[in-house]
């Protein structure tokens, strides 16, 4: 049974359509990669699951399911607990996304405590265990830290230690690697999949590096112009890909065994193709 | 920087900006036409009751002199002696500071709490027609000055509606059992409630009049560090743990986007007691910017430079405590 789906979701901004009649679901335990360039939607449909579209992105149709809420029929305020309950964010950008005024060890337990009415006390040793979890040396001392003064990897494991602190039965990772170093990047994926396989959350990973899909999910959704072009199995995609954009993209993708092989871009022909795909698809819709 | 060099460097600066104050406004107010020995005398006095009186008041000798004479006196506590009441400036001007600053104060707290409110709404309401209004209003308080909102509320709750004194700082049949001029803190600490209520009704106008441009540079400005704020990662994770928008407002986006706001309001707030002295007279306030304008009148020379001194103390003092509170209130800053 599928922990979280999304039927038919168009969303615009304006009269742009910046999604397409998305529908993909994730299941329980599962991990799942949203692959796509930049535009691709992949983000938004991360931002729709969470309720955190930017006020000019506009839902027009189409249902998201969470755990068998159906998000779009609930009043804001209910929606926004039903999603602090249920699903968690481990954002892009660590630098950014701690609160520089507040200490760490309440960010990671304020939903703890004020959402789901655990006690303080409680709150505090399910933080501390959590850091430890994260392989962070010393938590009391680093839960009583300021974010300015621990780094982007330090805050990165604890923003993962706050994700999975409720237990939550879905996260959802927007691009989590992108803003680190590349050895930094190496451990944080490694951490996220062990936590993942430990805790048993389902994991929405949004990227688009095809190479981390390959390492972290078990399965794929590809989306270009918000819309899905395909959805399949990890194995099945790097074997044999069902969509002309994916085998371009799986082409483009920079291999490790052949450092001195010149990159090749998706072609001018399969991108044309897509739009194409996309015109056909806003026209059969009434889009113009 | 340690937070004890930070003051001490403070103080040195205070030092130098007293320094530089206090010459200015000597030699300027020594400059400018008027000459308070031509009015204490009657009309057809002699050259030498004119000699012997600028004689009695030092006024006899060069500017610099005077000076030199004067600061000494400072120096040690002594500011002169007024020459239209004959007592000493320091103490007149020290009975008179409680009642600017109770007032000062009072329009501070009225002006942080409507730009507050203003500002937390607007953001709460941002993008509707709530927003559209909250920015047109302070459009309208920030074009019209405070001394021109005085004479409104007086037109409103002094004539049409009159609910509130318009004149005075207490009704003169109250016979005051206070030990000190802070009125309106005494009166609280006494729980003298009547006391406390009449003088409230007396600051009323003068200090919502003094309030209002301010509340509206703060709701401004506080609005705009919020909208900012409000784009931010943490915020929006904050948003995603399921506190609702109040809270994600108030908790996670307020503490961080006051810190510009505090700087201004500092700044603003010293305009705020300039502004005092016009609307003290204007409500027969009897504060230090009432004293002052009487003294310029009579063109007492060492009650102006003293009353010109305290407030340039008042202005530094302001920034200071606006300094160490911002040094508080942003971890970044503590220790660094």
């Amino acid at each position: 049974m599928s922990f979280l789906t999304i039927e038919n979701l168009n969303a615009r901004v304006g009269t742009a359509p910046i999604l397409r009649d998305v529908s993909l679901s994730v299941e329980a335990g599962e991990v799942r990669g949203l692959v796509g360039e930049s535009g691709a939607g992949k983000s938004m449909i991360g931002k729709a699951v969470l309720g955190t579209l930017p006020t000019a992105v506009e839902i027009e149709s189409g249902r998201i399911v969470l755990d068998g809420e159906d998000l779009q029929a609930l009043k804001p305020r209910d929606r926004r607990r039903v999603i602090g309950a249920k699903a968690a964010l481990i954002p892009q950008d660590p630098l950014t996304a701690l609160n520089p005024s507040r200490r760490v060890g309440p960010q990671i337990t304020n939903r703890l405590v004020d959402i789901l009415g655990w006690t303080r006390a409680d709150a505090g040793h399910r933080a501390a265990e959590l850091l430890d979890e994260v392989s962070i040396p010393d938590p009391e001392r680093v839960m009583r830290a300021y974010p300015h003064e621990l780094s982007g990897g330090m805050r990165q494991r604890i923003l993962i230690a706050s994700a999975f602190a409720a237990e939550p039965k879905l996260i959802i990772a927007d691009e989590p690697t992108t803003a680190l170093d590349v050895t930094v990047q190496k451990q944080i994926l490694r951490l996220i999949r062990q936590m993942q396989a430990r805790h048993g959350t389902a994991l929405l990973f949004v990227t688009h590096d095809l190479g981390v899909v390959s390492k972290v999910c078990q399965s794929l959704t590809v989306l270009f112009g918000g819309m899905v072009l395909e959805d399949t199995r990890v194995e099945q995609f790097f074997a044999r890909p069902g969509h002309p954009y994916s085998a371009a993209l799986l082409a483009a993708t920079p291999k490790y065994t052949d450092p001195d092989a010149s990159l090749t871009p998706v072609p001018d022909a399969v991108i044309a193709g897509v739009e194409a795909e996309i015109e056909a698809h806003d026209r059969m819709h009434g889009h113009v | 920087m340690t937070l004890i060099r930070r003051i001490l460097l403070r103080l040195l600066t205070t030092a130098i900006t007293l320094f530089g104050v206090a010459v200015i406004v000597f030699f300027v107010i020594r400059v400018v036409p008027g000459n308070p020995v031509a009015m204490m005398l009657p009309p057809g006095a002699t050259d030498d009751d004119i000699a012997r009186l600028k004689a009695l008041y030092g006024l006899d000798k060069t500017i610099p002199e005077q000076f030199l004479i004067w600061l000494g006196g400072v120096l040690h506590g002594d500011f002169g002696t007024s020459i239209t009441t004959r007592q000493p400036v320091l103490s007149l001007v020290l009975s008179r500071l409680p009642a600017t600053i109770e007032l000062s104060i009072m329009a501070l707290v009225i002006a942080m709490i409507i730009g507050g409110a203003l500002a937390l709404t607007g953001t709460r309401k941002r993008g509707t027609k709530v927003e559209g209004t909250i920015d047109v209003t302070n459009g309208v308080a920030l074009s019209v000055p405070d001394f021109l909102w005085g004479l409104v509320l007086i037109l409103l709750f002094g004539v049409l509606w009159p609910i509130f004194h318009i004149s005075g700082r207490i009704s003169p049949s109250i016979d005051l059992p206070f030990s000190t001029n802070f009125y309106l803190f005494e009166s609280v600490l006494r729980l003298r409630f009547d006391i406390w209520a009449d003088l409230v009704s007396h600051m009323f106008m003068p200090s919502l009049a003094l309030a209002i441009p301010l509340a509206a540079i703060i709701a401004q400005l506080l609005k705009q560090s919020l909208k900012e704020t409000m784009h931010l990662d943490y915020v929006t994770l904050a948003r995603t743990k399921g506190y609702d928008e109040n809270h994600v407002i108030t908790r996670e986006a307020l503490p961080n986007a006051v810190l510009p706001t505090l700087t201004l309001i500092g700044v603003q707030f010293t305009f705020l007691i300039g502004g005092t002295v016009i609307i003290e007279r204007l409500f027969s306030y009897e504060g230090l910017g009432n004293m002052a304008i009487d003294a310029v009148i009579n063109r007492d020379l060492p009650l102006i430079q003293g009353i010109v001194i305290l407030f340039a103390l008042i202005f530094t003092a302001v920034n200071l405590v606006v300094d160490l509170t911002y040094a508080a209130l942003n971890p970044r800053l503590r220790n660094g």
